[in-house]
């Protein structure tokens, strides 16, 4: 098991290091960065004097060591727009999306893994045609549309929840969620509700015609025991490495829901850097949400091992 | 010797896309307490599938039992297999009837320990706590001749060889103290030494603690050696019963001289072609009206194809369903 998380540990740090590659060179293929980062009508000193502030001047593999030793200890640049530093802006926006993610992804566990069980604990069943059916919807429909209607319904309409913004019931310095989250992440969490239920469902249609599923019925096991202790428990390695990718998607921030809710997270940063032409935001978003896939994909195979044992004594 | 099991006119179909399947068509046969019965017959005979009807291990829908019925001598009074509700189900399986299936390595739970694997059948059926079952548990496994058993306990399925596996899976099966343990080929995927040593483990078990014993296989050498008596099976009906001895030595049915005439023997003629039976099982999605061993019979006459033979009793415990009278040579 060491040797298994230690190889996949020095994997990640090279695909890190690519990230970091592609990021830097992303800004240098557009020719010359200054005039992406100035408006049109600027004169031709103005653009100098920035090039100079940047170090744009420099030579290249100077600027892409300097661009890799600050990348090392977090250190992006300053973001042009709000003067100050970018990583620190991203760090301030990370509890925002968190809890956006964590709810969404709450959320699509808890109705994707009951809907998918009952569904392929009986097909063709009135279960079986919801969950097919909620699956199905899950993943086609836009989640930017859905997030629109259920504003107009459930905000504009009946009232229930805010219509944008994020609010924290505040308790001794912690902020907790309040129901502010429920919209933005419901309409998140969509596509990954209708993944659950789909995947949850083939697992176990295929796993309950397994051999060892006939041994516990032949041990006189009852249903549930058998649906839980060995369905289920085989149904959720394969479960787990979506979760664990669909996690890293929803972490890395939302720019459409994020934007409609005007949700304060990294996705709205993201949006609004873009906008600015904020490089040096773009750049270190692009790179925290690289780091935030990658780590999720190292958790992700760190708890497949620990799941499903051939792998853990595989090495 | 008293009766532990009854099985009559035993019918069970599968209800297919592409039809009916008519995988047992009446099959009857008893069980003695601490006897040994086998059961051959070629693949698609109906040998695994008499056995989880009793049980009701097969996949409902398509498989649907029709007739019948399956008498077990239970500690208060006969019951009906075929005929229980669910819990009483549940206290048979596992707590009456051990069951031991073919591939061990697809039969046991790959990502849950031995040990657990064999304690959730006795915390199931025996009022032990999660200690006691555990203890068990271990000693079971010892039992089965499994070295180190304690510190085995927490392995999984993968990290023991073929043999060792199948031994826990007897473990699992004589867990909770069974009458009747059902072995579904248990040795056909291990080698022939491995298979020598769970055979005898098997009838170890079986003297010690007195239970019968069904054995399904399609070995016949397997057969000659631990079996007190031998049913034959063939497209769906048991074609033949007869004490071991006698089956041998004055096969009743077509079908089963064919199978012993087709058994290769030490010191053959080099060169020499095996013999086989000549063509195929019948299409047992085709109801069967006569003798469905007809159309490959050297003996076939006319009553094989007017109508399905009964079972004729031919000598002591020994029946056929069969029209031809093969120690006189002649119809019967």
């Amino acid at each position: 098991m060491q040797r298994y998380i230690l190889s996949r540990i020095v994997q990640s740090l090279l695909i890190l290091l690519g990230v970091l590659f592609i990021v830097f060179f992303m800004l240098q293929l557009t020719g010359d960065p200054v005039s992406l980062m100035v408006s049109r009508n600027a004169s031709p000193e103005q653009m100098e004097m920035l090039r100079e502030e940047m170090g744009f001047n420099r030579p290249i593999l100077i600027q892409f060591g300097d661009f890799i030793g600050g990348a090392l200890v977090g250190d992006f640049g300053m973001s042009l727009r709000h003067r100050q530093p970018a990583m620190e802006l991203i760090l301030e926006r990370l509890p925002a999306t968190v809890e956006l993610a964590a709810t969404a992804l709450l959320i699509a566990l808890l109705i994707g893994i009951p809907l998918g069980l009952l569904s392929g604990s009986n097909p063709g069943s009135f279960w079986d045609t919801l969950a097919r059916g909620a699956g199905l919807v899950g993943q086609t429909i836009p989640n930017f549309w859905l997030a629109l209607i259920l504003i107009v319904v459930f905000s504009v309409e009946l009232g229930w929840f805010p219509t944008f913004g994020r609010r924290t019931w505040d308790v001794f310095g912690m902020e907790l969620p309040t129901k502010s989250v429920i919209l933005p992440a419901f309409s998140l969490g969509l596509f990954t509700t209708g993944q659950l239920v789909r995947f949850t469902r083939s697992a176990v249609l295929e796993i309950k015609n397994e051999d060892y599923v006939r041994t516990a019925y032949s041990k006189g096991l009852k249903d549930n025991q058998i649906y839980l202790r060995h369905i289920l428990r085989n149904a959720s390695i394969p479960l787990i490495s979506i979760v664990g990718v669909q996690f890293g998607y929803l972490l890395s921030g939302s720019i459409y829901i994020e934007t409609i809710f005007s949700w304060p997270g990294i996705g709205n940063l993201l949006a609004e850097a873009i906008g600015n032409r904020d490089f040096a935001l773009v750049q270190a978003i692009a790179f925290f949400a690289s780091l935030v896939v990658v780590t999720l994909n190292l958790l992700t195979d760190i708890a497949y091992g620990l799941a499903d044992p051939r792998i853990r004594y595989g090495d | 010797m008293s009766r532990i099991l009854t099985v009559k006119n035993l019918v069970t179909r599968f209800y297919t896309f592409d039809g009916v399947v008519h995988a047992l068509n009446g099959v009857s046969f008893h069980l003695d307490h601490g006897e040994t019965l086998a059961i051959v017959g070629e693949s698609g005979s109906g040998k695994s599938v008499t056995m989880m009807s009793l049980l009701h291990l097969l996949p409902m829908p398509p498989a649907r039992i029709e007739e019948g019925e399956a008498v077990f001598e239970d500690d208060d009074g006969p019951i009906d297999l075929l005929k229980l509700s669910k819990p009483e189900r549940r206290r048979v399986r596992g707590g009456k009837i051990g069951y031991i299936f073919q591939d061990a390595l697809s039969a046991l739970n790959p990502v849950m320990t031995v040990g657990r694997q064999v304690r959730e059948s006795i915390m199931e059926h025996l009022s032990l706590d999660q200690k006691a079952a555990r203890e068990r548990t271990i000693q079971l496994l010892e039992h089965v001749g499994i070295p180190g058993a304690k510190s085995r306990y927490g392995n999984y399925p993968h990290q023991f060889s073929g043999g060792m596996r199948q031994r826990v899976m007897i473990a699992v099966a004589i867990a909770c103290d069974p009458k009747i343990v059902i072995a579904d080929e248990p040795t056909t995927a291990l080698d022939v030494t491995v298979q020598a040593q769970i055979i005898e483990l098997t009838k170890r078990i079986q003297d010690e603690l007195g239970i019968s014993v069904i054995w399904i296989t399609h070995d016949l050498g397997v057969v000659a050696g631990i079996a007190d008596r031998v049913l034959v099976m063939y497209a769906g009906s048991a074609v033949e019963i007869s004490p071991v001895d006698r089956l041998y030595e004055h096969p009743q049915h077509p079908y089963t001289e064919g199978l012993l005439a087709a058994l290769p023997r030490v010191g053959a003629k080099r060169g020499k072609r095996l013999a086989s039976i000549k063509g195929s099982p019948p299409d047992l999605q085709e109801p069967p009206r006569h003798c469905q061993f007809a159309w490959r019979c050297p003996y076939n006459f006319d009553r094989c194809w007017a109508s399905a033979p009964p079972l004729f009793e031919v000598g002591e415990g020994h029946y056929t369903k069969c029209y031809y009278d093969m120690d006189q040579e002649r119809p019967r």
